[in-house]
């Protein structure tokens, strides 16, 4: 169990608020619910260019960027990160996706290059372990 | 403040103020005055809502300045009197159609207006000195009013006879909206240029409603969301006062509020009632205000927000309906009641003529509009306003001690708070320490709610986007130029910059080009990052 929590202590995520949309309550609970589970986070703050995003993605070496979506544009704006990280080297980014999505959009955003998408009411805790999953290699803490 | 975090809801209101299990007569601190009179606990009008009842406000807006102008004929011709703009968020947020960082928003929320073209199409045919307009305009606010002023002086209807309300309150926009563009000290100075135009030259306009609803939505408790908004109506008042060219009775009566209203039904009551009576007293010791109208505390409020849910959602129905009833013995003076689909879709008609119409069987068919406030003089009800508004005071102090509420904001203290207590809502509701049922409490194995998509109005935007190009091939580039490099100098100076605005607008100049002027005199808010 330590193994585990030291591993994810090393884990950086940034939450990111593409588009003007500026509704960041749900953006700010799980940026904290990350911290509290032992990933250093980082938030853009609202209204943030893709530009920018994948900018300080790259320059915060994260693992992971979780995008806070509710103005209904999630399948183009997670496209653009996408491709962003793409043409920056940095591929290896997971992208994930919170917010107002449609159950029929969540096959299409991970057609889009997300790594897990988390739609309103998504308890914590299974956010908390879907990026666990994608930050920590397959290995069980010894006993 | 945080003594909150170990409350059960059996015994604490969910702002957290502990709650006996009866109350008496030595629960109360003396009598209030009658309805009417000063300090207004007990409603703003001697006959409560015998004389009038409060205002049925159903928002909507869509589309483009063509498709709204259809709409609001279409409420004119049914009776309606007044309109509600709703703008998109590029406009909200200072940016013109064209510009590529926003082309995926333009008319999503709202309608775009971009010049006086659109305005002018907007307004098209509509008796403007007849019909009052409220906009839902805060960043821009300033900009919205000189196109409104100039569209209407064009048709031949002097600004005098303009009547409406623009919400312009930025300070919320920093702590939870997020509309903002320029720092809090030149907005404010913007805010003010519009209150003291308005008073002198078109005074039947509502130059400001100071939100709180806002900071609920961003997870604020009652206590906290009325505290905040009372302190914002004091920096909007004490900004006014320092440049002394108005008094407290001439502006005071321009301002009114706006609020949410939540599940926990006396707490929302006393939060009125609480609210009321510290604004009153506000204005009169602090400002030294004698009138009456000057003191009154006006409010709006939603039924609905963030205490809507998407499991079992035809249950909001039924949250609406008590918070309606709460609002109403709170002596609310108009209401919205959202629609039980809200949190995932855009209101159906269905859905929308349902709430409506429990706004009409609360008015017309459970008798509560029959006696003003009757819950006056309840030891309960008198002992939870004595501590909410006790409450209302320890806040506002501490963001004083703090500051102020500019530097609140600039420094994230008043985000800082609000975070926490989102965060602590939050995780009461998923740990079930906040019943909320069909989510945490007898929930039932149904499907997840169908949510609305969301599609492009791609023939809109092409049509925005010409107009947009017509005018800009058409207009007189020198006049253009000259009414911006005009803003400019009057934005490093003191004067009023109204009629400089309303100068851009009639020369055609865009929103972005009028925040461009602007903002190359003071500059853009830097956010504090906190959660």
């Amino acid at each position: 169990m330590t193994t585990a929590t030291t591993a994810a202590t090393a884990t950086r995520v940034l939450i990111a608020k593409p588009g003007l949309d500026g509704h960041d309550r749900g953006a700010k609970i799980v940026a904290r619910a990350l911290r509290d589970a032992g990933f250093e986070v980082v938030f853009t703050g609202i209204r943030q260019r893709i530009e920018s995003i994948v900018a300080t993605a790259v320059q915060e070496d994260v693992a992971v960027v979780g995008l806070s979506i509710l103005s209904g544009a999630h399948l183009a704006l997670t496209a653009r990160v996408v491709e962003g990280l793409r043409a920056a080297d940095a591929a290896d980014i997971a992208v994930v996706v919170g917010g107002t999505i449609p159950a029929a959009d969540v096959p299409r955003l991970h057609a889009a290059g997300a790594a897990a998408v988390f739609p309103t009411g998504t308890p914590l805790d299974a956010v908390v372990a879907g990026v666990r999953a994608l930050t920590t290699t397959a290995v069980e803490p010894a006993l | 403040m945080n003594d909150s975090a170990q409350n059960s809801s059996a015994t604490h209101t969910s702002s957290g103020i502990p709650l006996k299990s009866v109350y008496g007569p030595a629960d109360l601190a003396g009598d209030p005055p009658d309805p009417g009179h000063f300090p207004f606990t007990r409603g703003n009008y001697p006959s409560g809502y015998r004389g009038r009842l409060w205002t049925f406000r159903q928002y909507s807006g869509f589309g483009t300045a063509e498709e709204s102008n259809r709409r609001y004929r279409y409420l004119l011709e049914q009776g309606g009197t007044g309109l509600s703009v709703a703008l998109d968020l590029p406009t909200q947020c200072g940016y013109d159609s064209d510009d590529p960082e926003v082309g995926e928003e333009v008319g999503r929320v709202g309608v775009a207006v971009d010049t006086l073209a659109d305005a002018e199409v907007l307004f098209d045919g509509i008796p403007l000195d007849r019909i009052s307009t409220s906009f839902t305009i805060n960043g821009t606010a300033a900009i919205l009013l000189a196109f409104y002023v100039a569209a209407a002086e064009r048709r031949g209807i002097p600004r005098a006879k303009l009547t409406g309300t623009i919400q312009n309150d930025i300070l919320k926009e920093y702590a939870s909206r997020g509309t903002w563009i320029w720092p809090p000290d030149p907005s404010l100075r913007l805010i003010a240029d519009t209150i003291e135009f308005c008073a002198a030259e078109v005074s039947s306009f509502n130059a400001i409603s100071v939100a709180g609803a806002h900071f609920r939505d961003a997870g604020a408790n009652a206590v906290q969301e009325m505290a905040f908004t009372l302190a914002d109506g004091v920096t909007y008042c004490d900004t006014v006062l320092a440049r002394g060219r108005m008094t407290i009775e001439q502006f005071a009566p321009q301002i009114s509020f706006f609020f949410y209203t939540h599940g926990d039904f006396f707490e929302e009551i006393a939060k009125y009632r609480a609210g009321r009576r510290r604004w009153a007293t506000i204005v009169r010791e602090r400002y030294g205000a004698t009138s009456d109208k000057a003191s009154m505390f006006r409010f709006g409020c939603v039924a609905g927000g963030a205490s809507l849910y998407a499991p079992q959602a035809r249950n909001n129905t039924v949250r609406v309906a008590y918070e309606a009833l709460a609002s109403v013995l709170g002596g609310v003076q108009s209401m919205f009641t959202a629609a039980w689909d809200e949190p995932f879709a855009l209101p159906s008609e269905e859905s929308t003529t349902l709430a409506l119409r429990t706004q009409q069987i609360l008015a017309h068919e459970t008798g509560v509009a029959r006696v003003a406030d009757p819950l006056g003089g309840s030891y309960f009800v008198e002992s939870l306003t004595d501590a909410t508004e006790a409450r209302i005071v320890e806040i506002m102090a501490d963001l004083e001690r703090h500051g102020g509420m500019v530097r609140a904001i600039e420094d994230g203290y008043l985000q800082g708070l609000i975070a926490d207590e989102a965060y602590r809502i939050h995780q009461e509701v998923e740990s079930g320490t906040r019943p909320v049922v069909g989510v945490n409490r007898f929930t039932a194995d149904e499907p997840a709610p169908e949510l609305a998509t969301y599609e492009l109005d791609a023939e809109g935007l092409d049509r925005q986007l010409k107009r947009l190009a017509d005018v800009k091939a058409t207009r007189d580039a020198v006049t253009v130029r000259t009414a911006l490099a005009e803003l400019t100098r009057a934005a490093e100076g003191t004067d009023n910059l109204m009629p400089r605005l309303i100068d851009c607008a009639n020369a055609y100049c865009t929103v972005g080009e009028m925040v461009a002027a602007l903002k190359a005199v003071w500059g853009e808010f830097q956010q504090p990052v906190v959660f």
